[in-house]
């Protein structure tokens, strides 16, 4: 019954169970595509973010680094900006080390791509040895929404193919495959309350990353292994409601984070960072005089869940490369926490939070170097 | 209590947060990220810096069911542990490194953090015991003998005392394994941690000779007969016998012992056993676990980790103390921490910066 259902079997069998499986998976594939504003075609399977981050940018740079047919000279060249996440800024070592030529695009203080920074980085000579160019759609840390149309248009120029980690901006801001201009964008369930393991890169036709893992061939080719229909049906499901519910959503958001940055403005050295363009359901804030991870300690105590830049594989939290990019001093970026509305955050979570604030806050600021007892 | 239970990674540490836990504490755990570049994969040797040990501490908590954090607190150890190791040694003096962690970092600079974010305590999984005195809590020996961790405590005020917690102090190991065994943790069998835990591969000459790099001096006897060489005197502890290497014997045919290093003339002196033997000890930096004892008085001394307790007088002042031992000792090494002990309470202690010998004087 099971293997009839379509959700288990493998979509690449020839069998009953398997065309039943793979009729799930192109029906779920229809459905993201469509709300994604993407052709069916257009949409590779991955297992999530990092996956299609490493696939657009690194697969990217491998079909195109050499000259070949209708690519007389090779682009050896990567443009990444400086607030990409760890999936594209952790892999710039491993591009560099295969002979790659990375380039990092600045950000302003407010933490967005400045576009005219942006073309000159794509025009002459350079923009003709770039393979991918890649700007974060909304970033992760900061909410701050990028130019991307101005990345499709000067990569367009250029004759390199653009790509957008849009993680954070599906469900949350406006997004639109085929109005972006984009050649390649990346996405993940899980980000919109679908289930973990499963996200899409998208591929514009006449765009062909080289694969990066090998195997059967499934998904055009892009990439191998074994797809899970069940996984596709919740992607599926829940990115056709986010998208659905996108403007309610947001609407609400906009309330909370006005709610939020009220009750935060009548605290002492409190910094919320403001993005010209940002998503609303986000507030970057730092604390100053103050250890965002003891903040977090001290709320996370109290019941409220806030998130600082990463943490290393031991768990010791890392001073956010994104911050420092957007020009933040060491302190004031170790002093940051972000505060995330997800579908089911009301009134009540931001009161509770602006509750509990104060004395978490006090305290945390206490015991940022604190000394006892004999040290010397 | 608000409990702030530090967690190594190791089974003392998971036991003693699950007894606070028991106790009905509101526990949190913390893993001490000491080291700035975490191993990924280490075999045989056991300490506090590894990936593997962050995530059996983080396992513990889970299987707890208690908060856990990392925190990083590689900057304070390198500069207040590493660095005064190194220093200890440039000076010819035989640092204790797990002291000076208690000192400076599990019991002040953790302390004092998790008492300004409102816990009350730490709790450790070290095996001493605290006993409610009439001036106070006291420091006193665990009663697993061959577990008690007092000495590396000794350093210890009554100030951090007063915060801190030890609840293994009462058991034998054996029957810490057992308990762990039986809650289900899974690092029940893991080793015991012997090494120093900034250096995993147990080689400290090496790591020395990195630090401090290599010199040649002479080894010379007591009355400056060159009888060997050496590649740095950094090599030597006051006592040592092993690893001279003398090409020329002595006299008598009798082994020879490490009696003095001078760093400043890179000389290391050596002589028969009895020249090791001193009976007065000079020590400064003097800490006490309750109240100041100043003036001449009885106690029991140890001066080296797992060493047996000696009779003494002491005679104490703010500066320092002296220890006028009951019997010669040998091997008392400069840099090492003298302990002083009334019966099995831990009265305080010193740093060792001399020894004399009253009867050759």
């Amino acid at each position: 019954m099971w293997a009839r259902s379509g959700l288990v079997g493998n979509a690449s069998s020839l069998h009953a169970s398997g065309r039943a499986a793979r009729r799930v998976l192109e029906e779920a594939r229809e459905e993201v595509a469509a709300a994604l504003g993407a052709h069916p075609t257009e949409l590779v399977f991955t297992s999530g973010g990092t996956e299609g981050d490493n696939l657009a940018v690194h697969g990217s740079w491998i079909a195109r680094r050499a000259a070949g047919p209708g690519e007389p000279h090779g682009r050896p060249r990567v443009l990444l900006s400086s607030i990409e996440h760890h999936a594209l800024h952790d892999l710039v070592p491993a591009l560099v080390r295969d002979g790659a030529v990375v380039d990092r695009l600045p950000v302003r203080p407010d933490g967005i791509a400045d576009p005219a920074v942006l073309a000159g980085a794509l025009a002459g000579a350079a923009g003709r040895e770039t393979a991918v160019a890649s700007l974060m759609w909304v970033n992760n840390e900061t909410g701050a929404v990028q130019p991307v149309q101005a990345l499709a248009e000067a990569c367009r120029s250029a004759g390199a193919w653009s790509h957008s980690d849009a993680v954070q901006a599906v469900g949350h801001v406006p997004f639109d495959f085929a109005a972006s201009g984009l050649d390649l964008a990346t996405v993940t369930a899980h980000k919109v309350g679908g289930p973990v393991g499963i996200g899409a890169l998208l591929v514009r036709r006449g765009v062909s990353p080289a694969p990066i893992v090998f195997g059967g061939g499934q998904e055009r080719g892009i990439r191998s292994g074994t797809l899970a229909p069940v996984l596709a049906v919740g992607f599926a499901a829940a990115v056709v409601e986010a998208v659905a519910r996108l403007e309610e959503h947001a609407a609400r958001w906009r309330r909370l984070r006005t709610r939020l940055l009220d009750g935060l403005a009548g605290l002492p050295d409190v910094r919320p960072h403001l993005p010209e363009t940002a998503s609303p359901s986000l507030v970057n804030v730092a604390f100053l005089g103050c250890e965002a991870d003891d903040l977090l300690l001290l709320l996370d105590a109290a019941g409220v869940d806030a998130s600082v830049g990463s943490a290393c594989t031991a768990g010791v939290s890392r001073t956010s490369h994104v911050l420092l990019a957007a020009g933040l001093a060491e302190d004031e970026a170790r002093s940051t926490l972000r505060f995330s509305f997800g579908a089911e955050t009301g009134e009540a979570d931001v009161d509770t939070l602006l509750r509990v604030l104060p004395e978490a806050l006090e305290r945390a600021r206490r015991a940022r170097g604190a000394t006892f007892g004999s040290r010397r | 209590m608000k409990v702030l239970a530090a967690m190594s990674g190791g089974v003392d540490s998971a036991v003693a947060a699950a007894r606070m836990v028991d106790a009905g504490h509101d526990v949190t755990g913390v893993h001490l990220a000491l080291s700035r570049n975490p191993q990924s994969f280490r075999t045989g040797a056991r300490g506090c810096c590894s990936l593997e040990d962050s995530h059996d501490a983080r396992r513990a908590a889970d299987a707890l069911g208690i908060p856990f954090y990392v925190w990083d607190l590689s900057e304070e150890f390198r500069v207040d542990v590493v660095e005064d190791f190194i220093a200890e040694y440039r000076a010819g003096r035989t640092p204790n490194p797990c002291l000076r962690c208690n000192e400076s970092i599990k019991f002040s600079a953790v302390l004092a953090r998790g008492l300004a974010l409102g816990f009350d305590a730490v709790a450790t999984g070290h095996y001493a015991r605290l006993v409610q005195g009439p001036d106070g809590v006291e420091l006193h020996r665990a009663v697993d003998p061959d577990k008690d961790q007092s000495y590396v405590l000794g350093v210890l005020t009554a100030e951090q005392l007063a915060h801190s917690l030890f609840p293994l102090g009462d058991s034998p190991k054996s029957q810490v394994r057992a308990e762990a065994a039986a809650r289900g943790l899974t690092v029940a069998s893991k080793p015991d941690s012997h090494d120093i835990c900034f250096i995993p591969d147990g080689d400290t000459a090496a790591f020395l000779d990195r630090e401090l790099g290599t010199a040649e001096g002479a080894i010379v006897d007591a009355d400056g007969t060159e009888v060997g060489r050496h590649d740095g005197a950094h090599h030597f502890t006051v006592g040592q016998r092993r690893g001279l290497h003398l090409g020329i014997p002595a006299p008598d045919g009798r082994p020879r012992y490490v009696l003095d290093i001078s760093p400043v003339t890179n000389t290391v002196t050596v002589g028969p056993h009895e020249a090791l033997a001193v009976d007065t000890i000079t020590a400064g930096r003097p800490s006490w676990a309750g109240p100041k004892r100043p003036g001449r008085w009885r106690a029991s001394v140890q001066v080296r980790a797992h060493g047996e307790p000696l009779g003494c007088s002491v005679e104490a002042s703010d500066d320092g103390v002296r220890v006028l031992l009951d019997a010669a000792a040998h091997g008392i090494a400069p840099g090492q921490a003298v302990v002083l002990y009334d019966q099995d309470r831990v009265v305080g202690s010193a740093t060792i910066d001399s020894t004399a010998h009253r009867a050759a004087a």
